[in-house]
């Protein structure tokens, strides 16, 4: 059975969904509690997903918090993002033996993992998309990240919930789910009659939806699905002017305000860790004592480091203000120079995970407002 | 290259041997090597491989031999960090990695019919070398070449009786400096920068390359624009940290471009603004 237009699933669905998936071969990632936080990682059944849990964000601040309905995507983001299933924090290069008849290098297999990722915001899907420009858009590729992108399916989730951190609407990357996704979940009631309105967006999609139960939307369903969405945009916690960025910050890179938020930075690097487009990486290389067994490791990495931009004599950027103004105008200014996109996606992770609260929408506001002509 | 179509890893490297290594100043060495699955492809001058000491890593050398020879991989290193030590102590007959050749090399085509100014400094001779192997092979090509060329002392002066030999032509004026030295060195004493305004040639007909230690770079940009060269005119190699050389590390920007994917060879009016940011 084929199905076409926007149709209505229940929470029995969803769970027909998850092992619909896993039946399919894929490893089936959501979004589950552990460490008091919302995280993703590998879930079996629907029970694992936060149902009635939220998350209260502020700069520096994440808690979790009892929703008073059994909403199952009632939170906004958690630290992780899907970039560590799909640009993963370690990934082996290749490893090399020493033997009698010489040296031989062999790569690392391609990864042959199908990942379903389920609960992908708006702001997520936009910064995988970001990844996929970087890494399989330019004229060299990385073949690992492109396997598991090729194989993944993505069920998308609209957003009911802004964080006090989110500024998805500046950067026009949500809350409603837009872009390569095959389905995308809008989720209704909550407490009584408790439901999600599901579009396909992939022919992908659609086989996945024809064989779980469901029933054709009404316009009542629209509408409440349309509803969830422009309340959410309508309460963005934060917001930033994004049009202008690019000139503005690259005309200001000797702002006194550097200095400013330098003085609170501790350059830890939390905010390129939780950054959903953050993509840099090092390489590692390790031997067995004997140096018969050799391998090239690649692990993410961050500009916040002094070994980042280190080269013999020093580091190019010794100073914290020049890492931060690296991190913030490759993020908002450069990046569009060299991708064609913007780097922020506007999720909030980086206020929320950082440890002195540091505001990105807040920096650029502030340079802005006292721009020195 | 195989993998511009996706299906090979352009993080994986060759095997290529080491076929000779000569010492070419204090803690620095050249070294010849022979990849082992393929024939050189070739390359341009300006460009560079990344080579790795298995075991101990990986780093971004440029090519320091003569363009006419593809098959001879020649890199000049100085043993400054564990993987260029390690480098430099391997001998003949044993194997490094080999990925490349990475960049965007010095502007060859566009030399022709100008005047050709070469500044270097330290071991920034290394990748204008094979700009002058270039030059002097096809020498009716080009206007005056000039190479002004400043080192720390008399001692670290690279590829010494090249230099020598070629300072015999007529059609060719080098000029070198020294920044400290002792009573039996008859050169210029003071930083390469002082030889610009002395140099013969016509700035309105003339290309400069510049390659040096990157205050170096600034200085001697600074004199070729007193002297009369627009910035169009200007080219420079920069050197930045670099784990994977083909974009997708991150490690080498230099604000909007990637020194291993864009560069390392800049016309200087690309990067005039970020330039002019320290710590950028």
């Amino acid at each position: 059975m084929e199905t076409s237009g926007t149709v209505v699933i229940t929470l029995e669905g969803l769970e027909s969904l998850i092992g619909l998936l896993k039946r399919r071969g894929y490893r089936v990632i959501g979004p589950t509690v552990r460490d008091q936080a919302i995280i993703y990682d590998e879930i079996a059944a629907l029970a694992e997903l936060p149902r009635g849990w939220t998350d209260e964000q502020q700069g520096g601040l994440y808690r979790l918090v009892p929703r008073d309905d059994d909403a199952v995507f009632g939170y906004a983001v958690g630290p992780h993002s899907w970039k560590k299933f799909l640009h993963p924090p370690t990934e082996l290069l290749w490893t090399a033996e020493r033997t009698e008849k010489g040296l031989r290098v062999t790569p690392a297999p391609l990864p042959d993992e199908r990942f379903a990722f389920i609960g992908v915001r708006g702001c997520d899907l936009h910064a995988i998309a970001i990844q996929d420009r970087v890494l399989t858009h330019g004229g060299k590729i990385d073949p690992h990240y492109r396997a598991r992108r090729e194989a993944l399916f993505i069920v998308a989730v609209n957003c009911a919930v802004a964080g006090a951190t989110c500024f998805c609407v500046s950067m026009q990357t949500g809350p409603k789910a837009t872009g390569a996704y095959d389905l995308a979940l809008t989720e209704l009631g909550r407490e009584e009659d408790h439901r999600f309105v599901v579009e396909a967006g992939s022919e992908a999609g659609r086989v996945v939806l024809a064989e779980l139960p469901h029933r054709a939307a009404t316009e009542k369903d629209i509408a409440e699905a349309e509803a969830v969405v422009s309340a959410t945009a309508a309460n963005m916690g934060r917001s930033m002017r994004s049009d202008d960025l690019h000139e503005l910050l690259l005309r200001n890179l000797n702002h006194p305000r550097w200095d400013e938020v330098a003085a609170r930075c501790l350059t830890c690097g939390n905010c390129t860790m939780v950054c959903p487009t953050c993509f840099c990486t090092t390489v590692e290389d390790a031997t067995d004592l004997a140096g018969h067994r050799i391998s090239r490791s690649q692990r993410w990495d961050s500009c916040f480091t002094m070994d980042f931009s280190f080269i013999h004599g020093g580091s190019v950027r010794a100073s914290p203000r020049s890492r931060y103004r690296q991190w913030m105008t490759h993020k908002l200014a450069t990046w569009q120079d060299q991708f064609g996109t913007m780097g922020c996606v506007g999720c909030g992770r980086c206020i929320t995970w950082c440890p002195v609260g540091i505001d990105i929408t807040e920096e650029v506001a502030a340079i802005r407002d006292s721009e020195q002509h | 290259m195989a993998d511009t179509d996706g299906t090979t890893d352009p993080m994986v490297p060759r095997l290529a041997r080491i076929a000779r290594r000569r010492r070419d100043g204090p803690q620095v060495w050249t070294l010849e090597i022979e990849a082992e699955d393929s024939a050189g492809a070739g390359f341009a001058p300006g460009q560079f491989n990344m080579l790795t000491a298995f075991g101990v890593g990986e780093v971004p050398i440029s090519l320091s031999g003569d363009p006419a020879e593809p098959d001879r991989l020649v890199h000049t290193i100085r043993a400054v960090g564990p993987v260029s030590t390690a480098l430099t102590r391997l001998g003949p007959g044993e194997t490094v990695g080999l990925r490349g050749p990475f960049g965007v090399g010095w502007p060859m085509a566009e030399l022709a019919g100008h005047d050709v100014l070469i500044v270097a400094g330290g071991l920034g001779l290394a990748p204008l070398r094979p700009v002058l192997y270039r030059l002097l092979a096809e020498r009716a090509r080009y206007g005056k070449v000039v190479l002004l060329y400043g080192t720390r002392s008399p001692q670290e002066i690279l590829f010494r009786r090249q230099i020598e030999s070629w300072r015999r032509r007529l059609d060719i004026d080098i000029e070198v400096t020294v920044d400290h030295a002792l009573g039996d060195w008859h050169g210029h004493v003071g930083v390469v920068t002082t030889l610009i305004p002395r140099a013969s040639f016509d700035p309105a007909h003339t290309i400069a390359l510049v390659c040096g230690p990157e205050v170096m770079m600034r200085f001697a940009i600074a004199a070729l624009r007193d002297a009369g060269l627009p910035d169009t005119a200007l080219f420079l190699s920069m050197e930045r940290n670099m784990k994977c050389a083909v974009g997708l590390c991150g490690h080498c920007q230099i604000g909007p471009v990637f020194a291993c994917r864009d560069g390392p060879v800049f016309r200087f009016d690309r990067l005039r603004n970020v330039l002019a940011v320290k710590e950028i």
